[in-house]
């Protein structure tokens, strides 16, 4: 199989760039400024060379409804920048390539886009070890490297100077954000059940830390290997005296995690909180999920448009073609990554915001945009970003938002909580900013 | 030993008990793979993607008829005939046309494996769906409940295996293939049909591993990439019972069933799998053709 390519140019022709004056071309314009949604195309005359963003997709591999998701999220958020004037009058161009959700491919598929394509910026990824695998080889590369993983590899200083993660919350922010809430409302007794690799660690870890903080006590630790088909035999292992059972198991097991847990349980059970990772892309009345009835989930963004009602919120998930439920508005059937789906929309805003504030022409720019961007302390909510206002520090090169908590209610998610910003902050751990570019 | 038992019993019943149910389970998809490597003495690697398309074929019933029982009984009849289709059209058109050449059969399958995963990728997309089981029932034992399709799952299971067994012992066909088994020339001196043997042989491993999908799909559920992990169990189960011996396929897939139940409920789930890639390299060394090597099914 050869790699897919796909180029999503935008829909603008020359003809209609010639037609139409250059308002919105103008650099300093920050997307939260933009709200005028039926703006005319306007690029500035002489400057149709395209800025072109390489997306790194998860097209096949286990990535693959993620993947869908992210690239509609970020045509749509491509053609909405075109039709607003583009990046600092220049149009977008996107270019895709597949990453098999592999962490070597994913490297490749770095070098492709730098190399071959010439791509201005490589951008997109979610899986954390595809991240791991390919950020090495953009800091080798010397190309910007923007990923929208929500893992804690960048903020922990792992990475390089070259990667940002400026518009999704880290996995340790999040859990910092919500454990307080678990611990105070739910109970103290916590037993984790997580997948046994990074990302479970992650969890494991900053939870453990919460807890010590709030009086809160982690009873068990379970963890479960990735490609666990059956989960029976780990039910048996959770403590009597535990209040809450916090789980946050990914990939295609997770339907069998929850019905088993039924069937293990059956009615008296311990109280649920868990990420709503288990469950992007699937629909919450699914055959065997009525468990989760009464259950409680983190959402970065909730999946139902009744929960978070904002302008911006409803902009995008227009833009995006999703319904109120959080679903394909051409299929209800198919259901959207929505708590993570945002941070691509967002993130081709803060590039747009980065590229016309640094100035950015060419390649040799690259200093500048990075120290622009490290810069940045804050997004603020609105079109461009409708997850709500971020939080942006330049020396870890992440960003933080708020955090939402929903109840499983009549085979719907309802929202209970909001976390602030501040809820999820810890000390930064690293300073890329002394790094050499 | 019995405060042990006291302390730690609940945890050996469900061992024993998630074990057994592995174990059918196990027994069933690699019969399919056992069987055609028996007759045919070829290597389909793409055993694991039909067993694949069982379940998602189940998806598409239980879609259709928007009904778990009917989705069920209609899945459960038509998925081994689709599958078994595609199979003697696999055998007509791939397989005899390389002469079932050994190594251009594994890489022929391994095609094969990529087309039927991709199109299912296609047609049926990226998304894990779950499929209702055709009745739902819980069975509560004092420490813990289980789920009641589960034992039904290897009951059926245990109904295949058995069908399968009297096929081969009882009945004609059965007596073909095992003479096209034993020796393919002699076979075909004494007027065994051996290419439409191949044929049935192939088409009935395929339809094995369709129905185990569609038994096991509502306990797990259907995804494009689902057929990669029974595949390397079935490979590990056959090559532990002797390749080819449906005795051994189902002792093999007791070995690594109850032992995986034990181990991963006692110590690491990861340490079960580390042990039984462990045996099959000891088999591999010590009794290269398994435990019942060449026992004639």
């Amino acid at each position: 199989m050869d790699h897919e390519e796909e180029k999503n140019a935008s829909d603008v022709t020359r003809r209609s760039l010639l037609g139409t004056s250059a308002v919105l071309a103008g650099a300093g314009i920050v997307g939260s400024q933009l709200v005028d949604p039926v703006a005319k195309t306007a690029f500035a005359a002489g400057s149709d060379e395209p800025i072109r963003i390489g997306f790194q997709a998860h097209r096949t591999g286990i990535g693959t409804v993620y993947g869908k998701w992210y690239e509609r999220t970020t045509n749509a958020a491509a053609k909405y920048i075109n039709s607003i004037g583009g990046i600092a009058g220049r149009p977008v161009e996107i270019i895709t390539e597949d990453d098999g959700t592999d962490p070597k491919r994913g490297a490749d598929v770095v070098e492709k886009l730098a190399t071959q394509h010439k791509v201005d910026f490589v951008y997109g990824t979610l899986f954390s070890h595809v991240v791991m695998g390919s950020a090495p080889r953009a800091g080798e590369l010397k190309i910007p490297y923007f990923v929208v993983s929500e893992g804690y590899h960048v903020a922990s200083g792992k990475l390089n100077r070259y990667v940002f993660q400026p518009c999704i919350t880290d996995v340790r922010s999040q859990i910092t954000a919500v454990s307080s809430w678990i611990f105070g409302n739910l109970g103290k007794n916590v037993t984790i059940i997580y997948p046994d690799y990074a990302f479970g660690y992650d969890h494991r870890d900053y939870a453990s830390a919460a807890a010590a903080k709030s009086g809160g006590k982690i009873v068990a630790k379970i963890p479960i290997p990735m490609t666990e088909k059956s989960f029976t035999r780990y039910f048996i292992k959770i403590p009597q005296n535990t209040d809450v059972i916090y789980h946050v198991m990914v990939g295609p097991g997770v339907l069998t995690f929850v019905r088993e847990m039924g069937e293990h349980f059956g009615s008296s059970h311990p109280k649920l909180f868990g990420f709503i990772d288990s469950l992007e892309g699937v629909n919450i009345t699914s055959p065997g999920l009525g468990f989760l009835d009464g259950s409680y989930f983190w959402e970065a963004m909730p999946r139902y448009a009744d929960g978070y009602d904002t302008i911006g919120s409803r902009f995008y998930r227009n833009a995006v073609g999703v319904n109120d439920s959080g679903a394909s508005k051409s299929d209800p059937k198919d259901v959207s990554t929505y708590s993570h789906m945002f941070g691509c929309w967002e993130t081709l805003f803060a590039i747009k915001e980065a590229v016309e504030q640094s100035g950015y022409k060419s390649k040799k720019d690259y200093g500048t945009l990075i120290e622009t961007i490290e810069g940045f302390s804050f997004f603020n909510e609105g079109i461009a970003h409708p997850q709500g206002s971020k939080f942006f520090r330049g020396e870890t090169h992440q960003g933080y938002g708020q955090q939402f908590v929903s109840q499983v209610k009549n085979g719907k998610l309802n929202v209970i909580h909001r976390t602030s910003i501040s809820d999820g902050m810890y000390e930064p751990e690293t300073d890329y900013r002394k790094q050499s570019l | 030993m019995s405060t042990w038992l006291n302390d730690n019993g609940p945890l050996l019943f469900l061992a024993l008990l998630d074990g057994t149910v592995t174990a059918f389970v196990l027994a069933l998809i690699a019969l399919g793979l056992s069987l055609v490597f028996g007759v045919m003495r070829i290597v389909n690697v793409a055993h694991g993607e039909l067993f694949m398309l069982g379940a998602v074929l189940s998806w598409f019933a239980f879609d259709l008829t928007n009904d778990p029982l009917w989705g069920f009984l209609t899945a459960l009849v038509l998925a081994p005939v689709i599958v078994g289709s595609i199979a003697i059209f696999s055998d007509r058109f791939i397989l005899r046309k390389i002469s079932y050449h050994p190594e251009s059969t594994i890489v022929a399958t391994i095609g094969l494996l990529y087309v039927i995963q991709q199109l299912t990728l296609m047609f049926f997309g990226p998304e894990v769906r779950p499929v209702e089981a055709p009745f739902y029932f819980r069975i509560q034992f004092p420490w813990f409940g289980y789920s009641g399709y589960k034992l039904l799952v290897a009951g059926m299971s245990a109904l295949c295996l058995s069908g399968v067994w009297l096929l081969m012992k009882r009945s004609k066909l059965g007596l073909y293939m095992r003479a096209t088994q034993q020796d393919i020339e002699i076979a075909k001196t004494f007027g065994v049909p051996t290419q439409k043997i191949y044929a049935s042989v192939f088409a009935l491993g395929g339809g094995l591993a369709a129905l185990a999908g569609v038994l096991v799909v509502p306990i797990r559920q259907a995804d494009h990439l689902m057929g990669l992990e029974p595949l390397l169990l079935s490979f590990i189960v056959v090559i532990i019972g002797g390749l080819g011996s449906i005795r051994g396929t189902i002792v093999a897939a007791f070995i690594i069933g109850i032992s995986d139940g034990i181990i991963s409920v006692f110590y690491e789930p990861t340490l079960a799998k580390m042990l039984a890639t462990l045996l099959v390299a000891m088999v591999l060394v010590l009794k290269p053709g398994g435990l019942y090597g060449e026992d004639q099914a």
